[in-house]
């Protein structure tokens, strides 16, 4: 695959401050990748630096192949969605369409078609002479969409555009913006603390904290194979399951109770070791569906949160909490005793001290 | 489920007691009356606008009467015969030493000295305001602050610095002089109103017309010129207000040629030829004082608007 968006050892400092410290990522050709990670992870600023509205400390910037490092925001072939919308209040959306392209002076029937057709991808040519504050939040982002939409450029740069917005509006945007892209085709990079947008979007995720991109990998690997503690636990919710213990022979002893962990894929050995195992909420079976598990136990049901389409409820093995999403047809009840199970080999491994898998 | 039906159960007695009282107690608005409270406050109100309006009803009254009738002394009253030869006499035939002009030329030198002033200093501080905001160029905070700090030096000590200044400029005592001085005098109450403006516009709109390729007179004349309406409003007010009323800086900077209206006022006022004109000089400090009264008037929505813009973030 071609690359798009390449940053080689990328670094920035506010004064002694540390925000990007010798970050590097390629970006393929037309892919979808999202920066997703806890407020203050820096995933706004890299995103920022690619814009050129930053100036970095070190390192490269490549988009589409151009040494962009020194580049003005306007001459790197990006175009920016904020989250606030940032759409020129005194402007029709006509008018806050066109302002790039009229500050570029470009010839007047060039930009009339520009408008047009961003204004018919989105949907908006009934908006077009109306002011943004006449607008509701979701066209705003419409209109602010379309605005780097008429630049014709070959990277789309999102920063938590839907962040704003209520939920329901922000699913039917989200899929909007799919939509598109599969329509556009152009390579996108999305910031978003929101880990279903970054699910349900990305092609790629890079999950990042402070500053050092944790994993990058497609959504299912990031889901199933976490690389660490923190990705394993930032992404899924409910969250993932940590059940602390000692590995012994192949099982893990967790507060006396002894789990096998037959089937799990290690990596090196880790005999005798402190060990975090991850099981997700989602893959522990309860009820007679448990007994096709390689791995059963027994456990008193504390705490039943009916959601609608499903039920999370709360156990315990030995003394540690442990939350499983059960079909919502099965009536659980505190108290209640309950047979669960799961397969060692869908869980994920860490090494206690580190936090890294296993 | 079944504990929450009992609970339910017990507690209709009670109920039943609120239903009852639901047929006489309150219901709907609650009547206004008005306290011993609110009555001090409405008397203490109408004492202090009397106390301002007063002396503007005397000046009022007092400028349309003749002097034989001004002399009754009878302050309070409406003219028996109302005249407007005062007002005619302050403006274009009242003395000031041995010229007897009237207010008129004063007039003329004020909205020379006012108009070119008010431009260039809200020019000048819009521009400061958002290179200060959006373009954080090194020092742009110190600076901001000796700026700011400059609203609390009194403007006496400077006079004879600025002096020295202009004469070495060869620009003492002429307009372009004079012009200077409100500027800079200006410049760091304005700067402040604008910086504060400024902030308060998201600065994702800045990064957006960035990215659309607006550089730094493009962004500032397309895109924050026009959303700086309502702090402009109040620029202009403040400095009109200020400048119109300004005595000092007129006195030492202006020259004889260029002479402000409230210099003028006062040296009519003070040229005597036996009696006091309290007419003529009544009617004269009215129209020194009707510029920036019409200005208030005319957008004072707008000053009240634009002050609470800039208040919200500092």
């Amino acid at each position: 695959m071609q690359t798009s968006v390449s940053v080689r050892d990328l670094s920035l400092n506010f004064g002694s401050v540390k925000v990007l410290e010798n970050l590097s990522l390629d970006v393929g050709q037309g892919e979808f990748l999202v920066l997703l990670g806890p407020s203050g992870c820096g995933k706004s600023t890299l995103l920022n630096c690619l814009a050129g509205l930053l100036d970095i400390s070190a390192g490269q910037i490549f988009i589409s192949g151009k040494n962009v490092t020194w580049e003005e925001p306007k001459d790197r072939g990006i175009g920016m969605v904020f989250q606030s919308y940032a759409l020129y209040p005194q402007m029709t959306v006509e008018r806050n369409l066109s302002f790039g392209l009229r500050v570029a002076r470009m010839p007047a029937a060039e930009i009339a078609q520009r408008v047009q057709r961003a204004s018919d991808i989105l949907q908006i040519g009934p908006l077009l002479d109306r002011k943004p504050g006449q607008l509701s939040g979701g066209q705003r982002q419409r209109v602010a969409i379309g605005r780097a939409l008429v630049r014709d450029v070959d990277v789309f740069l999102f920063d938590e555009p839907l962040s704003n917005l209520d939920a329901k509006l922000r699913a039917e945007l989200r899929v909007e913006i799919k939509r598109l892209h599969q329509r556009l085709k152009n390579t996108m990079i999305y910031v978003t603390h929101d880990q279903i947008e970054a699910m349900t979007l990305a092609d790629r995720i890079a999950i990042m904290r402070d500053g050092i991109i944790q994993q990058m990998d497609d959504p299912h690997t990031i889901y199933n194979k976490p690389v660490n503690l923190f990705v394993a636990g930032f992404i899924g919710s409910p969250p993932m399951n940590f059940l602390k213990g000692k590995l012994e022979a192949g099982s893990v002893k967790i507060d006396g109770t002894s789990v096998s962990l037959k089937g799990y894929d290690f990596t090196k050995s880790m005999e005798g070791a402190d060990i975090v195992v991850g099981v997700r909420p989602e893959h522990i079976a309860i009820g007679e569906d448990s007994r096709k598990m390689p791995v059963t136990m027994e456990g008193d049901i504390e705490i039943v949160e009916p959601m609608g389409s499903d039920t999370i409820a709360w156990t315990k093995i030995g003394a540690q909490p442990l939350t499983f999403r059960a079909a919502a047809e099965i009536h659980l009840v505190p108290g209640q005793k309950v047979a669960f199970g799961f397969d060692p080999a869908r869980v994920s491994v860490f090494d206690a001290a580190s936090g890294v898998r296993v | 489920m079944t504990a929450d039906t009992y609970a339910a159960t017990g507690a209709q007695p009670a109920m039943a007691g609120t239903k009852a009282d639901a047929a006489t107690g309150p219901s709907g608005p609650r009547p206004k009356r008005i306290s011993p409270g609110r009555i001090g406050i409405y008397c203490f109100l109408i004492i202090v606008a009397a106390f301002f309006c007063v002396p503007l009803y005397v000046m009022l009254v007092t400028s349309f009467k003749a002097m034989p009738e001004v002399r009754e002394a009878h302050l309070f009253n409406l003219p028996r015969e109302w005249t407007i030869d005062p007002w005619i006499k302050a403006w274009n035939s009242a003395c000031t030493g041995r010229d007897c002009t009237g207010l008129a030329p004063g007039f003329l030198n004020s909205v020379k000295i006012a108009v070119p002033s008010v431009f260039i200093s809200i020019i000048v501080a819009s521009l400061n305001g958002y290179a200060l905001t959006f373009w954080r160029y090194k020092g742009a905070e110190v600076l901001f602050n000796l700026l700011v700090f400059g609203a609390f030096v009194p403007y006496q000590v400077l006079v004879y610095p600025i002096i020295i200044g202009l004469r070495e400029m060869h620009l003492f005592a002429t307009l372009p002089g004079i012009i200077i001085v409100h500027t800079v005098f200006g410049m760091p109450i304005l700067t402040l109103l604008f910086r504060n403006y400024y902030s308060s516009i998201p600065l994702e709109i800045f990064k957006a017309a960035r990215i659309d390729g607006a550089g730094f007179w493009q962004t500032y004349f397309r895109v924050m010129l026009p959303l700086s309406v309502p702090i402009t409003t109040v620029a202009v007010i403040l400095q009109v207000t200020g400048i119109w009323n300004d005595f000092l800086f007129g006195l030492v900077f202006a020259g004889k040629d260029n002479i402000p209206m409230t210099l003028q006022l006062n040296n009519i006022v003070k040229t005597t030829f036996g009696t006091v004109e309290y007419d003529v000089n009544m009617a004269a400090t009215i129209l020194t004082a009707l510029v920036p009264l019409a200005i208030y008037f005319i957008s004072g929505k707008w000053f009240v608007r634009g002050i609470a813009a800039g208040a919200v973030k500092g």
